[in-house]
């Protein structure tokens, strides 16, 4: 099928750029990068429409051993399974429609091509992570897209806090993926292998009292991996943070796609959290409080951007709150729809601060209603969408992973259903802010072009219906492992109330009675100042981890160790010329060398007395 | 002894090819030197040392083709020698590239320094390929003091020079530890041959907590030249100090050759005392990689950064030897491989950027080099993702190998420390990175062409770690082969 057309489209589109870039227009620029995308995505629909896989089935294409060492081995292969044609078709079409969108988002800016070599190369690295028949092609797609996603951020580089974000975001993410390389160690130690087909079935005849210690080890490191890349407690920092990257951007990257990876990466590894129920357990607990946490931070915020990645966040670990309840159909619906609606949310943002020439605080915004009526009615239909209005495509996958919560532990639901009546009242609290009322800014907003609107247009109709259209848990069937729970009434209504609830209540807050937002914040304002200040976790990593290791490292290792005499040696130094004895005596007496001598021998003291203090005689 | 044994046959002048090139080549540059007029132009010398290491890099195979022992068992041809003799020489290959324009542009080229580096070689090759004692000893002093005097080779460099005089006084306590430890094995079980050591210990004839403690100050010597830690301390300020060319020739070429002799000392004469010497290097791989990636966190120096980034890659390797193990030392030829390649290109990359008198060596200087020389940037990119260990390089295989050696020995929680280090050393390297990608240049002068030797340098590093990237069979498979010795 070739399977490999797939991915090395958008890496051609890069090379292309990267290489031509220079020279060529911003049309041909554009033509190439969104050309190379629709074509990924062209060849995806030919490849699914004439041989779609049956359930548990796959198509499988290997192309060369890449490793192969003792009894291990290991080739590069491409898969496309139901889970991966999920995927394909979310990162292959929602791409499409932000590419197109990109382009006039772009065009003022600076680095045109540079930004989309960037954005095609990150299509190539995500097309690997999702076709990747094996573990380690994952985890080159995984590293993949978390460089680009580093350039991404950083683009606007004349900006200290976007280099800044993207730093972080990198450095959070290598936490992660040494959680991810280690458990593939283990997975190689323990299976001797890295194929998620070869392990899924070896896993199934593996005896409990051997399985139950190195799986549950494995899949918390998988977690920690998870975790980083989208964004979970507790390495979720570094996710707001990257709302400095541009909107398109934001859009693709951490919101649609990438972050989206952990949860792949766990349904991918589902044979394994089945057999580790203390690690699957984590992970709803870790999604719950997640959702929760996030949720609490969005209702406060006045950036725009910062509320739909506190949403990221909070929808995120609404998917691994499935996962952890062993729903991972249900997972990977609200992948696909929170793809529709969340890619809407923030391109439709980009819209407004496109319009407002930047600005991105609410409180400089507002009646936007007029001005800008095709990104207010996109705009609305995602909001409808994410607050789980019924029969909106939220609405589907929302019912379906608070229905497997329920079945999990009840408790949970109703921790599940508070924060999605939270999310629908920030959610229509920035619709309120930014679309009714006076308009409190300066700028002279306009709509949008084309380019722009088309794709909140697609993207609003997808928000709308994806969910009833598409029933992803139905063509997951006998994918992924199930869990039968059927459809209870009352926990349909108690969801989709939640929702309502939530509208109704920003209503009566920001456009019935105005007043009393800000009175509440006053009244509780302990609250309300630890909330807008998220919770001041960033705080509390720096006090508790960075600067720790700051002080260690500086004060012991480099002081003590690293005197860095060569520069001193160079001020203080003797005159220039040969080396004479003069200054041979000058570094004997300096300490330096006696310095390091001294070392010296402590080590070998501690070598000989090690040595023979260890082993006994033999 | 059999007179008719004594005598060498023509095989073993084969088996001991490259070295004899490398050592011909280098007497006949000394003479050449000489007949040269001073003020003549000695690039013509650089260019016959260039092809008396090729030469040898084709003498390597011949001597492969005829393994076995030479000289009454002196010296080993086999695959692990072959191996490591290839890696030096193509170091060594590396530096006489880059060198050329380096000497010129400061104004030092004279013929000494490409015969120092010849000979350097050879004395790594015999290193490679040493099957007794006396011969270690040998190759790491022909190795050595060749490297202290190219050190300080820019005699007029304070820098230089305190950096040669550090690392020859540094350098020779450490060989004094190792000497005495050969002196000791010597006395308790009366051979150097190491297989005939294995042999007297396994016998259990001679006292075993003599040979111990011999053992101990052999590993004292070789932790030094391997730069572990706490003997680490002579790296920075040498390669800091060192013009940049010897800089990458002292990180990769002689700290892999002691890497050979490490691994073929102690998994062939002292394996008995595995359980004795593992605890021991346990602790030292950790606290390498723990001191060569804290201290590079806050270098602002590139030279030194890197210097303490090789630090913590010996401390990587270090994980390998502590496995014990074939896959072990496969994982470790792999690594030490990859690491030549990488560390090498990225000094190329500062040999060139850091300008006359290496002035401009600081992070700082690096600033919008992606606008400036797109090309000299992204091979150094590609340089320092490959020491970051990011998959499609050779550095994440080489990691990736080394971790898995060590999970398969059980070493979990060394492996958990050490990718954690590794995570961690991310950081730095992403300074660098940064400073080219995410700045605007600090100046608008128009950069220098980069001299046609470090580009070439620098375009094979690239490609090498890019290939061992996507195939790393092709050096795993071989390294896997020849991973045992003979024992």
């Amino acid at each position: 099928m070739q399977l490999w057309l797939i991915p090395i489209f958008p890496l051609l589109g890069a090379a292309l750029n990267g290489f031509t870039g220079r020279r060529t227009s911003q049309g041909i620029q554009s033509a190439i990068a969104v050309g190379s995308v629709l074509l990924s995505f062209l060849w995806v629909l030919n490849i699914l429409l004439n041989s779609m896989p049956a359930p548990g089935a796959e198509i499988r294409e290997s192309y060369f051993t890449w490793i192969s060492s003792g009894n291990f081995s290991l080739s590069v292969d491409l898969v496309v399974d139901r889970l991966t044609a999920v995927m394909l078709l979310v990162v292959t079409g929602i791409g499409t429609l932000i590419h197109i969108y990109a382009t006039s988002y772009m065009s003022h800016e600076g680095g045109f091509y540079r930004f989309f070599t960037y954005l095609n190369l990150f299509m190539f690295f995500m097309l690997v992570l999702v076709m990747s028949g094996n573990f380690l092609l994952l985890f080159v797609g995984w590293e993949g897209v978390g460089l680009c996603s580093y350039l991404l951020i950083g683009f606007y580089f004349l900006k200290k806090s976007a280099s800044d974000a993207g730093k972080k975001a990198f450095i959070v993410n290598r936490i992660g993926d040494f959680g991810v390389l280690l458990a593939m160690l283990l997975l190689i130690n323990t299976f001797g292998s890295l194929d998620f087909k070869t392990i899924a079935d070896k896993v199934k005849t593996m005896p409990v009292e051997l399985s139950a210690g190195i799986l549950t080890a494995i899949c918390l490191l998988l977690l920690l991996g998870a975790a980083g890349k989208s964004a979970q407690i507790p390495l979720y920092t570094w996710l707001p943070d990257a709302m400095e990257g541009p909107t398109p951007v934001s859009a693709l990257i951490h919101a649609a796609t990438m972050v989206t990876a952990g949860v792949y990466l766990c349904c991918r590894a589902s044979a394994l959290f089945e057999h580790a129920p203390i690690a699957q357990d984590t992970v709803a607990y870790i999604g719950l409080a997640t959702a929760f946490f996030a949720a609490t931070i969005g209702l406060v915020q006045n950036d725009i951007k910062k509320v739909y990645a506190y949403s990221t966040v909070s929808q995120l670990g609404f998917m691994f709150l499935a996962v952890g309840s062993g729903a991972y159909a249900a997972a990977i619906f609200h992948v696909v729809t929170h793809a529709f609606f969340k890619a809407l949310l923030f391109l439709g943002s980009g819209s407004v601060i496109h319009a407002l020439e930047g600005e991105q605080d609410m409180r400089h915004m507002g009646g936007l209603r007029g001005k800008l009526p095709i990104t207010f009615f996109t705009l609305l239909m995602g909001a409808l969408a994410i607050a789980g209005f019924p029969f909106f495509s939220g609405w589907y996958s929302k019912e379906a992973i608070l229905s497997a919560a329920h079945a999990h532990s009840p408790w949970m639901f109703w921790v599940a259903a508070l924060t999605a009546m939270m999310t629908a009242f920030y959610v229509f609290r920035t619709i309120w802010l930014t679309f009714f009322g006076e308009y409190k800014g300066h700028a002279h907003p306009h709509e949008s072009p084309a380019a722009m609107w088309i794709p909140l247009a697609v993207l609003a109709v997808l928000s709308v219906v994806g969910g009833f259209l598409f029933n992803v848990p139905h063509f997951l069937e006998g994918v992924l492992p199930a869990h039968a729970h059927g459809h209870d009434m009352t926990l349909e209504i108690i969801g989709s109330s939640a929702g309502l609830l939530g509208i109704a209540l920003s209503y009566l807050f920001y456009v019935a009675s105005p007043g009393l937002a800000d009175s509440f914040a006053e009244s509780f304002s302990g609250l309300y100042n630890l909330v807008y200040n998220k919770y001041f976790v960033d705080e509390v990593y720096d006090a508790a981890v960075v600067h720790p290791l700051e002080r260690t490292s500086r004060g012991f290792l480099w002081k003590f160790l690293d005197q860095n005499v060569i520069d001193e040696g160079m001020v203080h130094g003797a005159s220039s010329g040969a080396l004479g004895l003069g200054s041979l005596l000058r570094l004997l007496q300096g300490g330096v060398v006696r310095n390091y001598a001294t070392w010296v021998v402590l080590g070998a003291v501690f070598i000989f007395s090690a040595f023979s203090l260890l082993g006994g005689a033999r | 002894m059999n007179p008719a044994a004594f005598y060498p046959t023509a095989t073993d002048y084969l088996r001991f090819l490259p070295e004899l090139i490398l050592t011909i080549g280098g007497v006949l540059l000394l003479v050449l030197e000489a007949l040269t007029g001073d003020n003549k132009d000695k690039s013509s010398l650089g260019y016959l040392a260039i092809a008396v290491v090729l030469g040898a890099m084709f003498a390597v195979p011949v001597a492969l083709a005829n393994p076995g022992t030479s000289f009454n068992g002196m010296i080993v041809s086999d695959g692990f020698a072959a191996f490591f003799r290839m890696v030096t020489l193509l170091v060594g290959l590396f530096t006489l590239l880059c060198s050329t324009s380096y000497l010129s542009r400061e104004k030092a080229n004279t013929g000494e320094f490409y015969l120092l580096v010849l000979f350097s070689l050879a004395g790594q090759g015999i290193m490679a390929a040493s099957n007794e004692l006396i011969m270690v000893f040998l190759g790491l002093e022909i190795a050595s003091i060749s490297s202290y005097v190219l050190a300080g080779f820019l005699r007029d460099d304070k820098r230089g020079s305190e950096a040669a005089l550090k690392y020859f006084l540094l350098g020779s306590f450490a060989t004094a530890f190792l000497l005495y430890g050969i002196s000791w094995i010597y006395g308790v079980t009366g051979a150097t041959n190491l297989v005939a050591i294995r042999e007297s210990l396994a016998a259990g004839t001679s006292g075993n907590s003599m040979a111990v403690a011999a053992a101990a100050l052999m590993l004292i010597g070789l932790a030094f030249k391997v730069s572990a830690a706490p003997f680490q301390a002579w790296a920075p300020d040498v390669y800091q100090g060192a013009p940049a060319p010897v800089s990458g020739f002292l990180s990769a070429g002689p700290k892999a050759a002691a890497f050979a002799i490490f691994l073929r000392i102690f998994q062939t004469s002292f394996e008995s005392f595995s359980s004795r010497y593992e605890p021991v290097l346990w602790i030292l791989a950790l606290a390498t990689m723990l001191v060569g990636n804290f201290s590079a966190l806050w270098q602002s120096n590139v030279k030194r950064m890197l210097a303490y980034s090789s630090i913590a890659h010996a401390g990587y390797v270090l994980v390998a030897v502590t496995t014990n193990s074939n896959v072990g030392t496969a994982a470790a030829m792999f690594y030490l491989a990859a690491y030549a390649l990488m560390n090498f290109g990225a000094f190329a990359a500062v040999t060139h950027l850091a300008g006359r008198g290496e002035s401009h060596v600081t992070i700082d200087d690096l600033k919008g080099l992606a606008s400036k020389q797109p090309v000299v940037a992204g091979l150094l990119t590609v340089c320092l993702l490959s020491l970051t260990g990011v998959p499609l390089t050779a550095g994440f295989f080489g990691k990736f190998y080394i971790f898995k050696a060590a999970i398969d020995n059980h070493l979990y929680w060394l492996s958990a420390l050490g990718l954690l280090n590794s995570a961690i050393a991310a950081y730095y390297y992403l300074r660098i990175l940064a400073a080219m990608y995410m700045h605007e240049p600090k100046t608008t002068d128009h950069p220098e062409p980069v001299p046609g030797g470090i580009q070439l340098t620098m375009w094979f590093s690239a490609a090498g770690i890019l290939t061992l990237g996507v195939f790393p069979g092709l050096v795993l498979d071989y390294a896997n082969r020849f991973a045992t010795f003979v024992k």
